[in-house]
């Protein structure tokens, strides 16, 4: 009976299951032509690309990649990275490969020089035309055979009007501003970024944009930024949509496509086009040396430089395009914008990032966590993020800690040793 | 103590007729451990072991001290990290050793339903639940919200205090549920027994409970005060620019290995070294 009984609410269980994927698959059936394309791929193309970083096809908006793969019938396989640090490891250690890959600027450089990119065969795209020339021979690629443009930007700064004064904020230097401690400053969670603010505090400033920096210029910039700390709430990458959007912090240093997405959310949010000046950076699309499929690769490239396809991509990251057909049919409304469209004078006092040396790029991660984890409470008198006191109360507490064991252990050896003898006595 | 430990194995001896042989060896083999320890020396051994050897090596892999010296720098955090840890295991102690008792208390049905209760919180992933005292805690958040119609005004997030919320709601469960499991032993009869001898209600605690609880005291402060020193991203939420051991050694991981595992090793041999001495402290009181 119990048997039985189980049985049936098994069935019972089963049978809306069931009844669901017989309506998805009949549903995919109807629909198949319209969105993605399951019929059989001639090819395929493998894309490494950074999160969201093209139209995903919500909300109305084109599905870039099913488009490619309705149009051509190419199998796209779609993977993401965090950090062109990231993608650089991959490319070199593992055993994947990729056809198209989307480094920044310095990345670009550096994969250039030694020699990981494939020459580009502009013959297969076309659509190159529509790149602004502005955005041709740029430093990391001087001749322009190995990159195509994909997206630039550049960091601005955004902050709460409700909060403060609009208009009061000029440049980064307000960052390190008490005043504004208690609405909340929020500061790059990445060594790179946060580190060029600081260089162009100094005084005397120092080029963020320079191929050769010495140890002495990173511990300056690391001085500075833990003179920052006193008055800082966070360092954030990701967080800073919640802390921003929520009204939760009301200053930030952020990329400027990304202040664009924050203002739509929370209409108390302006912007400010640094004083200073900022980093201007490019994702450039790339074809690695060993890639397999160069044709499919070189079709979408070409694919991505469409108008149609740039605009939509740009709708939705919100960065600016060097795609001049896709600038004249986006909305008038975000061309337009400071954010999606610097003027020129402000552009001309930006710096773009160079590849440097590895063990420097290391000695700047290295003091950047320890500026991050330097007490908010030291002094710019002190210039000092070593503690000796701290140090020495570590030292004492270990010290402490391994006397203490080794005694407990050679107490308990002995008594071990004592008991034994007396069985052994019975 | 040795006399009487051996007068009982002897006992116990007599008393317990033998097994079978052939079941005793089977219960006896080691056989079934071999997957386990094969585990063990892989994920546990292995990686402690390259651990160690990265703390007390440069990256040209000669033996230096380069690792540690540079890992001093972050001897506040790691002072800091403890007293952190220290103080929300003393909360979840005071919290949790009152609330289970009185758990060991209640009927066997109602003790389940309680322990599964406890439990429920934790099938959610703990970022998550951390995620949600931001949400609790933040400028104009639920409580602030309150707090500022009876006037108070002050900010509950992006401070030590807020981490020490987030630690103790976190892990009060791990220390919960260890002094349940012991306290819910206690033969009540010892109890009855003691004040039959005229103990009054502290002479009972003080004498019968909490010396039977110690061993329950010492897992619970075990299993909350290693995962606070050593946990990340807690402080990354809810506390300010002031970092915690377990960030440090995550981003110093990032660039450097040596560095981040000679905090590994400092870390590894204050706990240990915590951990042997608890673990002598509660034998020596279980005994007497």
């Amino acid at each position: 009976m119990k048997r039985f009984f189980l049985l049936i609410l098994s069935a019972a269980i089963l049978l809306p299951v069931l009844a669901l994927s017989a309506c998805s698959s009949g549903n995919s059936g109807a629909t198949g032509d319209e969105a993605d394309y399951d019929g059989g791929y001639q090819g395929e193309v493998n894309v490494y690309n950074w999160g969201e970083y093209v139209s995903p096809g919500d909300d109305g908006m084109l599905d870039v990649i099913a488009e490619f793969q309705k149009r051509y019938h190419i199998k796209v396989n779609y993977t993401n990275f965090e950090t062109n640090e990231e993608l650089y490891n991959v490319l070199t250690n593992s055993n994947s490969t990729y056809d198209v890959i989307f480094p920044s600027d310095y990345m670009v450089a550096r994969l250039r020089e030694e020699g990981m990119l494939a020459k580009l065969d502009f013959s297969n795209i076309p659509n190159y035309k529509y790149i602004d020339d502005r955005f041709k021979n740029m430093a990391y690629d001087p001749d322009n055979e190995y990159s195509v443009p994909y997206t630039w930007g550049f960091v601005a700064i955004g902050y709460n009007t409700k909060m403060i004064e609009e208009g009061s904020i000029t440049g980064f230097k307000d960052m390190w501003d008490p005043k504004y401690k208690d609405d909340g400053i929020l500061m790059f969670n990445n060594s790179r970024d946060a580190m060029a603010i600081a260089m162009q505090l100094c005084d005397p400033p120092i080029d963020p944009g320079s191929t050769t920096f010495t140890r002495e210029d990173i511990d300056r910039a690391t001085q500075k930024l833990i003179d920052e700390k006193p008055v800082l709430k966070k360092y954030v990458m990701d967080q800073v949509f919640t802390e921003m959007e929520g009204s939760q912090s009301g200053l930030c240093a952020y990329y400027a496509g990304d202040i664009m997405t924050m203002m739509d959310n929370n209409e108390d949010l302006t912007y400010c086009l640094p004083e200073e000046g900022s980093n201007l950076f490019n994702d450039a699309m790339c074809i690695p040396a060993n890639c397999k499929n160069k044709e499919n690769a070189e079709l979408f490239i070409d694919f991505m430089c469409e108008p149609e396809i740039a605009a939509a991509n740009a709708e939705y990251i919100c960065y600016g395009t060097p795609n001049t057909g896709a600038l004249e049919l986006l909305d008038e409304e975000i061309v337009s914008s400071e954010l999606f469209n610097p003027p020129q004078e402000y552009l001309d006092k930006c710096y773009t990032f160079s590849n440097i040396d590895d063990d420097i790029y290391a000695y700047m991660q290295k003091r950047f966590v320890e500026a991050c984890s330097a007490s908010a409470e030291v002094s710019s008198v002190e210039k000092k993020t070593v503690n000796p006191a701290a140090v020495w109360g570590v030292g004492i507490i270990l010290l402490v800690i391994i006397i203490a064991t080794v005694c407990i252990i050679v107490l308990d050896i002995r008594r071990a040793v004592k008991n034994r003898g007396r069985i052994f006595k019975r | 103590m040795s006399s009487n430990s051996t007068a009982s194995a002897s006992a116990a001896k007599t008393r317990v007729p033998a097994a079978p042989h052939k079941q005793r060896s089977f219960m006896k083999s080691k056989r079934p451990a071999i997957p386990y320890l094969g585990w063990m020396l892989i994920f546990t051994i292995v990686p402690l072991v390259m651990v160690v050897y990265y703390a007390f090596t440069d990256s040209k892999g000669h033996f230096s001290l380069e690792a540690f010296e540079n890992a001093s720098v972050y001897s506040e955090v790691f002072l800091y990290s403890l007293l952190i840890a220290l103080i929300s295991t003393v909360i979840c102690l005071v919290l949790a050793y009152p609330l289970a008792f009185s758990i060991s208390r209640c009927s066997q049905r109602a003790q389940s339903t309680i322990v599964m209760f406890l439990m429920v919180p934790m099938w959610m992933n703990f970022l998550l639940r951390i995620y949600a005292w931001v949400l609790i805690l933040q400028n104009y958040g639920p409580l602030d919200m309150i707090l500022n119609f009876f006037g108070i005004d002050i900010t509950l997030i992006g401070n030590s205090g807020a981490v020490i919320v987030g630690m103790v709601y976190e892990f009060l469960p791990f220390m919960i549920l260890p002094l349940h499991t012991v306290m819910s032993k206690i033969d009540p009869s010892l109890i009855e027994a003691a004040q039959d001898l005229g103990c009054n209600r502290i002479g009972v605690f003080r004498k019968v409970i909490f010396p039977l609880s110690i061993p329950g005291i010492i897992s619970g402060v075990t299993m909350v005060f290693v995962p606070t020193a050593s946990t990340f991203l807690v402080a990354q939420y809810l506390g300010g620019t002031q970092f915690m051991i377990g960030d440090v050694i995550e981003r110093v991981f990032q660039s450097d290995h040596h560095t981040g595992s000679a905090i590994a090793v400092v870390l590894m041999v204050v706990i240990l070294g915590c951990l042997v001495f608890m673990n002598r402290f509660g034998d020596e009181e279980a005994v007497s």
